[in-house]
Parts: C-alpha cells; structure tokens; sequence
C-alpha cells in the first residue's frame, strides 16, 4: 500500500457505535468509549446520541458539559452525530411530515448542543423532509447528509429522488455520507461462518458466498436457496448477500462536492492489518482523486456477527483499522 | 444481535409486593435505546407455558408500565442496553431452584419492513 502521492486533507474519526457491544454490556462506560477513540490518535468523533446518551432527547446542562470536559481532556473534535426518523413511532399511523421535519429539527439541535457540525441523515429520511429541514440546517450552521447505505448506490432511484432535491435546492446543508458497505469486494466470512455456526448447509453458503464473491446477480438468491431446500438460516444468509453490494469507489467521484463525511463501516480487521472485505486502499485513493475534505470515521459491525462464540473486542478492532486508515493517508509508514 | 444478551443471568427473583410470580431483567437486542411505543412485544414463556402480557409490568428507570399503556408511551424510553425490569404474576407461588426462562422482544423499527427484535432463553436460578 502506497501512500497518497497528492496532499490532501483527509482526517481520521471514530464512531462511538464501534464500541457499541462494550457499552451494551456496561464493561466500557462511555467515557471509556471516548479515551478509547483518542488512543487511536484519532482527532475526530462522531456519536449516536440515542445510543449514548440516556434520557434522549433531553440533553441535560450537566451531560453538555461532561461531553465538552471530555473533548477538551482527550483533545478530541466532535464531528458528527446519528439521526434516526421514527416515522413508526406510533403504532397506529405515520408520522406526518410536520412532525418528521420536527423530529429532524430537534436533531439538528442535539447536534449544536454537542459541537458537532454534521448530522447523519439515516438512510429512510424522505427526500421531502430533507428539503424541508435544509434551512433550518443551514441557520444552526449544521449539515444534513443522507447515508448511502448499501443496498442503495448512487444510481438508484431513491438516492437520485434525494440527488434531485440536493441540487434543486442548492442548500449548501444539503450533502451525501457514504457508508463503505456499498464498497463489499467480498463477501464478509464473519457473517458466512456465523450462518455455518447456526446450522446452516455448507453447500448452500458456498453457494452464496460464490455468487456474491463473483459479483453475480444476487437478486433471486432467496429463491434458489429455496429451491435447493434451505431453510431460514439460508434464507437470512442470502438476504445479507442482497443487502451488501459492490460498487466501484469512483462512482463517488461525480458526487464528491455533495460528500461531507465517511462512514467506514467494516466488518473485520485482520491480524495483517485490512479489512477482509472492503477495500480500504482503493477507497482512500478515489477520496483523495476527488480532494475529499472531511473525515473517514470508523464504524465498527463486526460484533453482531461473532458474538455467539467469540469474545468482542472493539477497541482491538477500530485500533487496527485506524492504524491502516493512518497508513494509506501517509500519516505513518 | 444481542439476543443472548437480552435475559440477564442474575436478578431473577420473587415478586416483592407478596403475590405469586417474579421479576426477570431484560436488555433490548438494538444497538440504540427507543421510546416504549416502538416496543411491540416483551413476552415471556415461563417453564414452557407462556405468561399472557396483561400478567405482566415492564419497568425501565423506575417506571412501571402495563404492555396495555406502551403502545402510548412516547416520552420515555428503553434505553440502549438499559436492564428493564419484567415482573410476572403466576397462579401459585415459583418453585425454588432453576427455570426455563424465554424471553421474545419485538421491536418497531422504521426503517426496516419486518419487525426488529430477538429471542433469548436461559436457565436462571430464582435468587432467595
């Protein structure tokens, strides 16, 4: 791995979800969490306030300032937070537009509370709403950036609805966060070996793991599963074939003035330092092509996919990818 | 994920208001905490028989609830890995010793077509 021959100004963050399963189980408080992230030598920070902060959507005076004590202590730079739309909040009926642009407003808030200055836009934001919250977005100094969450890329319909409003409006709040599970090469053996664990027919996950492997079309996996006798464990396998997706890295490149932030999802870290199915190297060249100017936030997954047998460590895991991360920026050899 | 999570091995014990049953604490199997409307479903099946909703309260940070109130509880939440206490009416009084504990959580989630949620089944010793 070469490092970049161009300057850039590419910077490194970690996600807080990361740690998720230590802070889950109470083994790592959040403090924990956030001198975790700055042992990586990370200065960024991103955080799922409904995931860390209890009493959500109250922030207390007293929460504010342990955070902002925090960043100060560890030298850390919030950079952004998670939003969700709850439009199933209710069991009876959807929430309305009104009050989804409330709900996204009252998220933007949380964000200025906490200093940072991007929020995630989860992926089922309508594009309406996006619309509609941009320039309250724009007055809190806040940026709204829809997730591009595999399965979707940016040549499907629901991402091109959002691209239609990103550049109607011209809202400068407005912007895309790719997460790198749109960018699976391989198909992750975490989560194959899990299905193996589960009971799952070897020859039908070979089957699933060759067809994703091969970039094949993946679209009736389900079926064929089915028609070769699985079960719902290869059923549930080959719905995950379907919900990661390949795509070439340079299809970011036309959209690279909209992109404000990247989630780098991964799934496991090797003991050789890369990520088993996404390819890092290829990712960080395109970002630096396209003079990407924000941060490449590590967004831990991995844990879903061994916890029935193997013991967690997250800190292990963003340590190593940071540590590739700083390598293929040219922050270290 | 987090299914095996969701029963906590230890705080299984009696009622403590006298009548017949128990208390199991539960953990939601999601990585973020969500308001207790979104919570379709915590049932529980007790040595193989199940134990109806209407038998039983859900408590999160002290705050008790009936499964008939949740679907209107939108100001207070289960936060993320937050132990919510599920305590159960019986007709006579539990055994001491060990029980088959089975606990199915459901969840709303409105990104996702299908419900969210897990299952989770222990052996749990009742605390004296």
């Amino acid at each position: 791995m070469t490092p970049p021959a161009v300057p850039h100004t590419i910077r490194r963050a970690v996600s807080l979800y990361s740690y998720q399963h230590e802070y889950f189980l109470r083994t790592m408080t959040l403090e924990d969490c956030v001198a975790a992230t700055a042992a990586t030598g990370a200065p960024g920070i991103e955080i799922v306030p409904e995931q860390s902060i209890p009493g959500f959507p109250h922030l207390t005076g007293e929460f504010a300032d342990t955070w902002s004590g925090w960043m100060d202590k560890y030298g850390l730079t919030p950079v952004a937070t998670n939003a969700f739309l709850d439009t199933k909040l209710h069991p009876d009926r959807w929430l309305s537009h009104d009050e989804q642009v409330a709900s996204v407003r009252r998220d933007i808030d949380v964000a200025v509370r906490l200093g940072a200055p991007i929020v995630k836009a989860t992926i089922n934001f309508p594009p309406e709403v996006m619309a509609a919250a941009a320039p309250y977005a724009e007055e809190r100094g806040v940026r709204l950036l829809l997730e591009v969450h595999a399965p979707f890329h940016y040549g499907h319909p629901w991402i091109l609805e959002h691209l239609e409003v990103m550049h109607r409006t011209g809202s400068p709040a407005l912007g895309l966060m790719p997460d790198t599970g749109t960018f699976v090469r391989r198909f992750p053996r975490v989560v194959s070996d899990r299905a193996l664990r589960d009971g799952a027919r070897p020859d039908l996950v070979d089957y699933i793991v060759k067809t994703y492997d091969d970039h094949g079309d993946t679209h009736a996996l389900m079926d064929i599963v089915n028609y070769r006798g699985g079960g719902p464990v290869e059923f549930g396998l080959a719905r995950q074939a379907t919900h990661y997706i390949w795509t070439e890295p340079k299809t970011m490149l036309p959209h690279m003035p909209l992109i404000g932030h990247i989630q780098a999802k991964f799934y496991e870290m090797t003991e050789d330092g890369v990520e088993y199915s996404i390819p890092y190297d290829e990712i960080v060249a395109v970002l630096v092509e396209g003079g990407f100017d924000g941060h490449l936030s590590s967004e831990y997954e991995g844990q879903r996919h061994i916890e029935d047998a193997f013991p967690v460590d997250s800190v292990e895991q963003v340590r190593r990818q940071q540590a590739m991360l700083a390598r293929l920026l040219g922050e270290t050899r | 994920m987090y299914d095996r999570y969701i029963i906590c091995e230890d705080g299984f014990r009696v009622r403590d208001d006298g009548r017949p049953g128990g208390r199991v604490e539960v953990r939601m199997p999601y990585y973020r905490g969500l308001a207790l409307s979104m919570v379709e479903a915590v049932d529980l099946v007790l040595d193989g028989r199940p134990v109806p909703p209407e038998r039983t309260t859900f408590t999160v940070h002290g705050n008790t609830y009936t499964f008939a109130e949740l679907p209107a509880v939108t100001h207070d939440r289960w936060e993320m890995g937050e132990r919510a206490e599920l305590a159960f009416q019986t007709d006579e009084p539990l055994a001491p010793g060990e029980h088959e504990v089975t606990v199915s959580v459901r969840l709303r989630i409105s990104y996702m077509p299908v419900p969210g949620g897990g299952r989770d089944s222990k052996r749990l010793v009742l605390a004296s």
